[in-house]
């Protein structure tokens, strides 16, 4: 799947991904997504923002296919194969037996492609993320952030549509995050690609992405969609401006209307 | 970690240099105190035996159970080839009974509930009191011998396996799945190599325990068959009264256990050191 060579702003972006109507219950009772519409652009970075128990985690499963929706449809435009998806979970989620570009190559050894056929695609994608040099290096040998890196080169080797982040940082020190996240809008304005971020911290969203899908809890839901449109790129400079701020209160706002909603529904 | 950040003249800290010297001690130790220990109970041994004049039919000397050792070496040495040959057979029956058992257990479900419990059952029957029925129904001798060794040394093998297979990253099953692998690619390239620690584990205990099934499983077929093991040497030994010879064939049995058992850490660490926490030398 080739990439775009831009991104458009939005609004003028082609749809990739539809979710309708989407509900999820489990054990026949417990209602984890209630309702949930979403339209995925491609070239857009939406950040899934919410209280634990939204959803959030419940909505990248049913796009990911690991799980079915109980109703309602998840299309993608032109049909999804395997390569499309890229994943990146809280954890590296490493192979500890496997070499950095063993574990790179894994997309593709699962399609049955051979380490010689695709060392072109593997180095770029270490490239990427700045860990060429590491390739043979074990993952026990690397630190955290640098686990975390090879996870998203693993993720983004087969040049996926889009790329599904589950609190990727979340278990990371603030200064390795900071410097993951820029290093996250480099790749993104290199690559032209699509992502969706679950995370539940309002300035992660904020800087990060350009669509800001806050979620309620108890059921899980939308509860609103904040745009974030400050230009990319995105640098240090952004994190300390005013408009930051300002639009970090937007999202807030925005998340603790999401938590009072719940509490109206709790006391109603 | 860095000793120093200064460029002047190096910092001398009296902890690390104390830390540094208790180090070294013990890696001198870890080999000399063994020796040290084991040399003094043996002498401690010939001096019992010299002091209290103790009669070699009852309690014989080191020096003797080593002369011995030679002067009988073509007998025992063929029976420790016969034990050995019993022994390492077993085991590698085990191993491809114990782990393709446990392949089978986690593809499926309803297989594992329907014959754990024959395992198990296995398992928990002490072997001496299933040998003598196993020689009444299993003609060949030989045969005999090798399932009463595997009995006892399969089962660590399987449950080890088993748990390990079951023990891969639910975020990399996840992975696998998303990406389309197949059974058999989840098996061969997550399930395997997340369970080799834990059958390395389980081979070091099967390694042992099929010494002792063989062992056992000798003194059950006693003297009527082809019986030339060690064990049956121990046995025959015994009713000739010949102490010194019993306490040979004890010596090569003991030695054989050490030997499978250090056969097993090496590969263990062979397989393991790249990347296995259980093989990685930690600082401080």
């Amino acid at each position: 799947m080739t990439l775009p060579t831009s991104i458009p702003p939005m609004g003028q972006r082609e749809k990739l991904l539809e979710m309708s109507s989407v509900d999820k219950v489990f054990n026949g009772n417990v209602v984890a997504l209630k309702d949930m519409n979403l339209t995925v652009n491609q070239g857009d970075f939406i950040s899934l923002l919410g209280p634990s128990g939204c959803g959030k985690s419940t909505a990248l499963r049913l796009i990911s296919g690991l799980m079915r929706p109980t109703s309602g449809h998840i299309n993608w435009e032109g049909g999804q194969d395997t390569g499309d998806l890229g994943v990146v979970f809280q954890e590296p989620t490493l192979m500890p037996w496997a070499t950095v570009e063993q574990n790179v190559w894994l997309p593709f050894r699962l399609r049955g492609k051979s380490l010689a056929d695709v060392r072109d695609e593997i180095i770029w994608a270490l490239k990427m993320v700045g860990l060429e040099k590491f390739q043979k290096s074990y993952p026990r040998e690397l630190s955290g952030g640098m686990k975390m890196r090879v996870s998203i080169a693993r993720a983004l080797v087969t040049e996926p549509r889009l790329i599904l982040m589950d609190e990727p940082f979340a278990a990371l020190d603030e200064i390795t995050r900071h410097k993951l996240n820029n290093d996250l809008l480099e790749l993104r304005d290199k690559l032209k690609c699509t992502v969706i971020f679950v995370t539940h911290s309002v300035f992660e969203s904020v800087f990060l992405s350009d669509r800001i899908v806050v979620m309620a809890a108890r059921p899980g839901r939308v509860s609103s969609e904040v745009t974030v449109d400050a230009p990319y790129p995105r640098t240090e400079e952004f994190r300390t401006s005013a408009n930051y701020a300002d639009l970090c209160r937007k999202a807030s706002d925005a998340l603790h209307g999401a938590m009072n909603e719940h509490g109206e529904r709790a006391s109603a | 970690m860095s000793s120093t950040d200064m460029n002047t003249a190096p910092l001398v800290d009296e902890e690390e240099l104390r830390y540094a010297r208790a180090q070294k001690r013990e890696k001198i130790a870890k080999w000399v105190l063994p020796v040290v220990v084991i040399s003094f109970a043996i002498f401690m041994w010939d001096r019992v035996v010299v002091w209290n004049e103790i009669p070699h039919y009852i309690l014989p000397g080191p020096g003797l159970v080593i002369e011995t050792l030679i002067k009988d070496w073509a007998m025992l040495s063929s029976a420790l080839v016969v034990t050995l040959k019993i022994t390492l057979a077993a085991l590698a029956v085990a191993v491809i009974g114990g782990v393709g058992l446990a392949i089978l257990f986690t593809q499926s479900r309803y297989f594992e509930m329907s014959f754990y419990p024959f395992a198990v059952i296995l398992q928990v029957t002490p072997v001496v009191s299933i040998a003598p029925l196993i020689f009444i129904y299993v003609d060949n001798r030989l045969a005999g011998l090798l399932l009463c060794a595997w009995i006892v040394a399969f089962f660590p093998i399987l449950s080890n396996t088993t748990l390990g297979l079951n023990s891969t990253d639910h975020n990399l099953r996840d992975l696998y799945k998303i990406y389309g692998a197949t059974r058999w690619q989840r098996l061969r390239y997550l399930q395997l190599p997340t369970a080799l620690p834990y059958f390395l584990g389980g081979l070091r205990i099967a390694g042992g325990l099929s010494l002792i099934g063989a062992v056992v499983a000798e003194y059950v077929a006693g003297t009527g068959g082809i019986g030339s093991g060690l064990a049956f040497r121990i046995l025959e030994a015994g009713y000739r009264l010949n102490i010194p010879r019993m306490f040979a064939a004890l010596l090569l049995i003991a030695a054989t256990g050490v030997v499978i058992f250090t056969a097993a850490s090496l590969l263990s660490h062979l397989l393991l050191h790249k990347w296995h926490e259980s093989a990685i030398k930690r600082e401080s």
